[in-house]
């Protein structure tokens, strides 16, 4: 689903990744770890198409990524640090807003389903601008509930939701997974994330340097390795 | 190759200088004066053929993405002002013994006038936009519109022109010139040409380095 | 047609947070009334020389109530992170100018209408058989300073410098609109036939053409990576 080759970001002398290599086949979760600087969200934008490297190649769903962006966007659903909502509109009004730019069917019946599904739907006439930041996050995720896509890209989407929240979301992620979807995790903490990967890496001074299914490694070996290279980027800072 | 050029561009406007000065004769009606001429034509050609540039560097960058048409386009924006701005100012100088103004809503000026403004507004958004790759889309985007733009603004302030005020004076070079006339200032175009092409490609350089640092 | 419905779902959005929110409408059709006003003491208390200058102070005051209308057209998705979101949808983006242009024009023209109206009622001036080719003169000069006006906006939404640098792009591209704009009205002011005009109304409508072809073709340019 994901073939990604030596892809390098650099912002003049200054180099946030480097060297970057990975693969994910359809139906499998990635979770990408990495103290918060590490670069992890900024390889998220790239395989979002957000970002163009500058260098390196990336294809998705057998695509070339970086020849005909516009093609892979059509399976790409992601949740990043931004909301993407508008204040002044209701929920219901930025889901359908959201859907038909997506391309898709947004019939008042599939946008209040969504909404439940995430429990919003006894909010889903009031305006977004009322919102906790918890809110908004389901409300990102209502809308990829809705979306056509294959591919998941997610930046801690974790925080900011509560135990329901996280239950209600690690189980949806294996259900898109059984489904044949993939998904990409980044997070900075070993949490829910861990539960519904298939493998894991880990992204530290602008190089990725594990990645191994999950059933490689045992959590403490995991949480070991992680910690000793947290301590060390503090030890650096 | 740049270095070549430079030189070349010197013998030119030596050559030019002679031309102006030593063999193109004292004009009639308007004196020495006139010999401005020379700077001020040629200089408005060139002008012209920088924004040319322009256009062509961002239709091509935005086709191909490639940093080196960003730099053409930049570079020859640059250049592009700076001739624009010596057409205006000698226009402005050949203006005030001939018309008595320093200046005057006139066709022709009015219309450099607002090409510079166009140019220099291309350079600032080039100045504020921080990220290159952003700023090299966006400075096309406003390349390949204020060329479009052109021709429009021209016919535009040309009938404004005939509508308020017929042509009592003969503007700069609007009668015909004699052939001697015509050499002069072909020698002076093609020394500004090739001193054109050396700044810009000085430019583009310099540009080249810039972005690798 | 996903295209259409796309552009149209834009429009939708601009025209009900608009309509919710009442930012932009109330202070500009405000602020076309302060322009009277200011207009009136910088030009003095002499009617005739208002009268004399109508064309220009009204083209001047659709451009000045541009220059704040227009820049803010996509602030709002700035400032809410949907811009990326906008950046993440497939399909041509150039649905998404003609969204915007449809709204900022539609916008632009109540403004105008407003401008107009007061104009006529405060300085006295008699639009009534004037009124259809002032319409018309209207509508093409909105359309060309819409085009425009929302593809620098896109452009100058991301820059820190934006108040600075909207005007600065936007001026010199008005420049044909604006003396086309005013040698109509002027005409039509003055009772004669837009046919008698003509050439203008070709060259206005030529440009907006221009424009909005250019908006359409590099606005993905200016969304995209």
């Amino acid at each position: 689903m994901i073939a990604a080759s030596s892809l390098r970001k650099a912002y003049g002398p200054s180099v946030v990744l480097h060297d970057i290599s990975l693969q994910l086949a359809g139906g499998e979760c990635l979770a990408l770890l990495g103290p918060n600087g590490s670069g992890k969200t900024t390889l998220l934008r790239i395989l979002a198409t957000l970002l163009r490297p500058s260098s390196g190649a990336l294809s998705i769903g057998g695509v070339d990524a970086l020849r005909d962006p516009g093609a892979v966007r059509a399976i790409i659903g992601m949740v990043g640090h931004g909301s993407y909502v508008y204040p002044d509109l209701t929920a219901v009004e930025n889901l359908r807003f959201w859907t038909v730019m997506g391309g898709g069917d947004a019939t008042h019946e599939r946008l209040i389903a969504a909404l439940q599904q995430v429990e919003l739907d006894a909010a889903a006439h009031d305006r977004v601008r009322t919102f906790s930041a918890g809110m908004k996050r389901r409300l990102a995720l209502a809308r990829v509930v809705l979306g056509r896509a294959r591919l998941l890209l997610l930046d801690e989407p974790f925080t900011e939701l509560d135990q329901r929240g996280r239950k209600w979301l690690s189980e949806f992620l294996l259900a898109f997974k059984a489904g044949g979807g993939t998904v990409v995790l980044a997070t900075h903490s070993l949490g829910s994330g861990l539960g519904v990967a298939d493998r894991v890496a880990i992204l530290h001074g602008t190089r990725l340097i594990v990645d191994r299914p999950c059933s490689d490694l045992s959590w403490e070996e995991l949480r070991k390795l992680y910690d000793s290279l947290t301590e060390a980027q503090e030890a650096t800072a | 190759m740049t270095r070549v050029l430079g030189w070349l561009a010197v013998c030119a406007l030596i050559m030019g200088l002679v031309a102006d000065f030593g063999w193109a004769p004292r004009e009639m009606t308007q004196g020495n004066v006139q010999r401005i001429m020379y700077l001020h034509v040629p200089s408005i050609l060139t002008a012209y053929l920088a924004f040319a540039l322009v256009l062509l560097g961002s239709v091509a960058y935005l086709l191909s993405r490639r940093a080196s048409w960003d730099h053409l386009a930049a570079s020859a924006a640059e250049i592009g002002v700076l001739f624009t701005a010596i057409t205006i100012v000698s226009g402005s100088i050949w203006g005030r013994p001939t018309w008595g103004v320093w200046w005057t809503w006139d066709a022709r000026l009015t219309s450099t006038a607002v090409l510079l403004l166009v140019y220099v507004g291309y350079l600032l958004l080039r100045a504020m936009v921080d990220e290159p790759e952003a700023r090299a889309r966006y400075a096309a985007v406003v390349g390949i519109l204020g060329a479009a733009n052109i021709p429009i603004v021209h016919f535009s302030v040309y009938w404004w022109r005939a509508l308020h005020q017929p042509a009592a004076m003969l503007g700069p070079g609007r009668a015909p010139m004699p052939g001697w006339m015509k050499a002069v200032v072909l020698v002076n175009w093609i020394a500004f040409t090739l001193l054109f092409a050396y700044f810009v490609s000085r430019r583009m350089q310099i540009a080249r380095l810039e972005e690798q640092a | 047609m996903p295209y259409t419905r796309r552009a149209l779902a834009v429009l939708w959005k601009d025209l009900l947070t608009e309509r919710r929110s009442k930012e932009s409408l109330n202070a500009l059709l405000f602020f076309s009334l302060l322009l009277l006003f200011i207009f009136q003491f910088a030009l003095g208390p002499d009617r005739d020389r208002i009268r004399v200058a109508l064309p220009g102070l009204l083209w001047l005051g659709l451009i000045l109530a541009g220059l704040l209308g227009l820049g803010r057209t996509f602030v709002v998705e700035r400032d809410n992170d949907c811009w990326e979101g906008l950046r993440l949808t497939p399909g041509d983006k150039s649905a998404i100018y003609l969204g915007k242009l449809l709204g900022n024009f539609t916008l632009m023209l109540v403004v105008e209408m407003l401008l107009l109206a007061s104009f006529g009622l405060f300085y006295d001036v008699a639009l009534g058989p004037a009124l259809a080719s002032l319409c018309i003169v209207l509508l093409l000069g909105t359309v060309g300073l819409a085009a425009v006006g929302t593809l620098f906006g896109a452009m100058t939404a991301q820059l820190r410098a934006r108040e600075l640098l909207f005007p600065v792009l936007l001026l010199p591209a008005q420049v044909p609109i604006l003396l086309a704009t005013v040698s109509l009205t002027e005409a039509a002011l003055l009772g004669q036939p837009l046919g008698e005009v003509s050439h203008w109304l070709k060259l206005l409508a030529g440009a907006d053409v221009v424009y909005v072809v250019i908006g359409v073709m590099t606005f993905e340019f200016i969304l995209d990576a």
